[in-house]
């Protein structure tokens, strides 16, 4: 059966869409964080080196991955918009960002969290937590242009044409901050080198599959709520069960 | 901030829970009823159009 | 009226550009006095210890240089977009890349490359050795036209808005990050008695990439701003 993607194009489609698929995906998360969270905690081993503490990358690294991955297919779904012209990959975009921001703040927090009894700091000019940091400006930059712009159009392609520039400077910028904190000799929070036990590698891949599984979840509801405001003057939106109450 | 180093290392677990996965919980927990709230709001918005309308 | 050719266009884009901001000397010295002023801060925020001010001095400089450029970024197209000059070089044959390009060169002139010649007059208030000045000049005068570039796009993007250069700068220096890092890394090179050639090798790379995107970008980022 070839499925009509064009179909899906439609907010109104995608809307309908979305709205079956979010409990899936949410359900599916918890159920992960659940078993991620058990194998993490009760399954994997101390650590030789980190003891108790290292526990904190079953979410910090899976953090960090998802805040990168979603500034991706940000910038994916706004390229689409700007050479598609397709409305609902620009929502899509605009939809991701809080996302993508609060998996960034999570990983700066729980970084810091973890470079406290390595290090003795809160926060250390690690080359991998200060790139997340420029992330972080580069998501609330995103935000902000598109929040400072009245017409919805000029918006969405104002901060897509923001989000593609600032995915081809992430390279870049890793790389020079990677640069400059070899330069200056600066700590590294690394997990301890040799291979991972086997329950931890589990815990890992399945709190990353959790993160996903919500992040999934959580865009399809808020690009259903910026569906509903962009086409609230339409037929269908006003026809829908839970306009009409 | 020594107080805080002793307990953390007497209470790592604790520590590695409160502080990380009880706060990417919150965080979760924050966008979820943000999202919501906007649906609400948004519904709200719309149904009031509608009503607006429907008066003419 | 003969055709314009590509270059002809730049030309008569950054003679006009530098034309009217030469009628308005006080804007590119307020950005001067900007740079100045904030570099000189800095001794007052952390003591006049020779020693520590020697070894902040790049990156002191550098920030400032980021911080100037931002200011005055505002106004590479705003004047224009009020008048409705803007609209009508949307309109010229000639690839609106061409124009823009000619404007942020006109910018450079006129607020990046003030910078740079005051920039060892303020390198010797912090006591910088020679051979790192020359290296910190030599480092600004590559990047400093990137940061008008980046910058350009930035006030293309935010065109008109209320937020305004606040909005452009929280948007431009992330992404400035890198020339920072170079530019101070070269210096920084220089006073452990390595060579900067790299760092300013991969400055320079920084500029031929910006000086063949960003132009381009910053066009179709006008478009969408003018629609």
């Amino acid at each position: 059966m070839a499925i009509n993607w064009f179909k899906y194009s439609a907010p109104s489609t995608f809307y309908a869409l979305a709205g079956k698929l979010i409990p899936w995906f949410a359900i599916s998360a918890a159920m992960m964080f659940a078993v991620g969270l058990y194998i993490g905690f009760f399954v994997a081993p101390v650590d030789y080196q980190q003891g108790e503490f290292y526990r904190i990358i079953f979410i910090h690294v899976p953090a960090s991955i998802l805040s990168m991955f979603l500034y991706l297919v940000m910038a994916g779904y706004a390229a689409l918009g700007l050479i598609f012209n397709t409305r609902l990959s620009a929502m899509m975009a605009t939809a991701i960002a809080p996302t993508g921001a609060l998996f960034a703040f999570i990983s700066l927090w729980t970084g810091a969290l973890w470079g406290k009894p390595m290090w003795g700091a809160w926060w250390v000019w690690d080359a991998r937590l200060t790139s997340e940091l420029i992330l972080l400006f580069l998501y609330l930059g995103y935000m902000a242009l598109h929040s400072s712009i009245d017409d919805p159009r000029r918006a969405d392609r104002a901060s897509a044409l923001l989000a593609i520039v600032g995915s081809v400077n992430v390279p870049i910028i890793y790389f020079s901050v990677k640069w400059w904190n070899t330069l200056h000799q600066g700590s590294t929070i690394k997990f301890s080198g040799t291979t991972m036990h086997v329950a931890m590698q589990q815990a890992m891949f399945i709190m990353l599959a959790a993160c996903w599984l919500y992040a999934i979840a959580v865009v399809l509801a808020r690009v259903r709520s910026v569906i509903l405001e962009r086409e609230r003057q339409t037929k269908w939106v006003a026809e829908l069960p839970e306009v009409r109450g | 901030m020594n107080g805080l180093d002793i307990w953390m290392r007497e209470n790592p677990l604790t520590y590695v829970w409160l502080g990380s996965y009880a706060f990417a919980l919150l965080i979760f927990a924050v966008e979820i009823v943000l999202v919501r709230h906007k649906r609400n709001l948004t519904l709200e918005q719309i149904r009031l159009l509608r009503e607006a309308g429907e008066e003419d | 009226m003969k055709e314009l050719t590509l270059f002809g266009m730049l030309k008569l884009v950054v003679q006009r550009d530098m034309t009217l901001a030469m009628r308005r000397r006080a804007d590119v010295l307020t950005t001067l006095i900007f740079f100045v002023m904030v570099v000189s801060l800095f001794p007052l925020g952390v003591g006049p210890e020779m020693e520590m001010l020697r070894k902040i001095a790049p990156g002191v400089l550098w920030v400032a240089a980021l911080l100037a450029s931002m200011l005055s970024l505002g106004r590479l197209f705003s004047a224009d977009h009020q008048d409705g000059t803007l609209e009508q070089l949307m309109l010229t044959p000639q690839p609106l890349a061409v124009v823009v390009l000619g404007k942020i060169i006109a910018h450079w002139m006129v607020s990046g490359l003030p910078l740079v010649l005051i920039a060892p007059v303020l390198g010797i208030q912090f006591d910088m050795r020679m051979e790192t000045l020359g290296i910190l000049i030599l480092g600004l005068l590559l990047g400093t036209p990137v940061l008008s570039m980046i910058g350009g796009i930035g006030a293309a993007l935010t065109l008109g808005l209320r937020g305004g250069g606040v909005l452009l700068s929280l948007l431009v220096l992330p992404l400035c990050i890198p020339i920072l890092i170079f530019g101070t890394a070269a210096v920084d090179a220089v006073a452990s008695g390595l060579s900067p050639v790299s760092h300013l090798s991969l400055l320079g790379a920084l500029l031929v990439l910006a000086l063949t995107f960003a132009p381009w970008v910053a066009a179709q980022a006008l478009r969408i701003s003018m629609e």
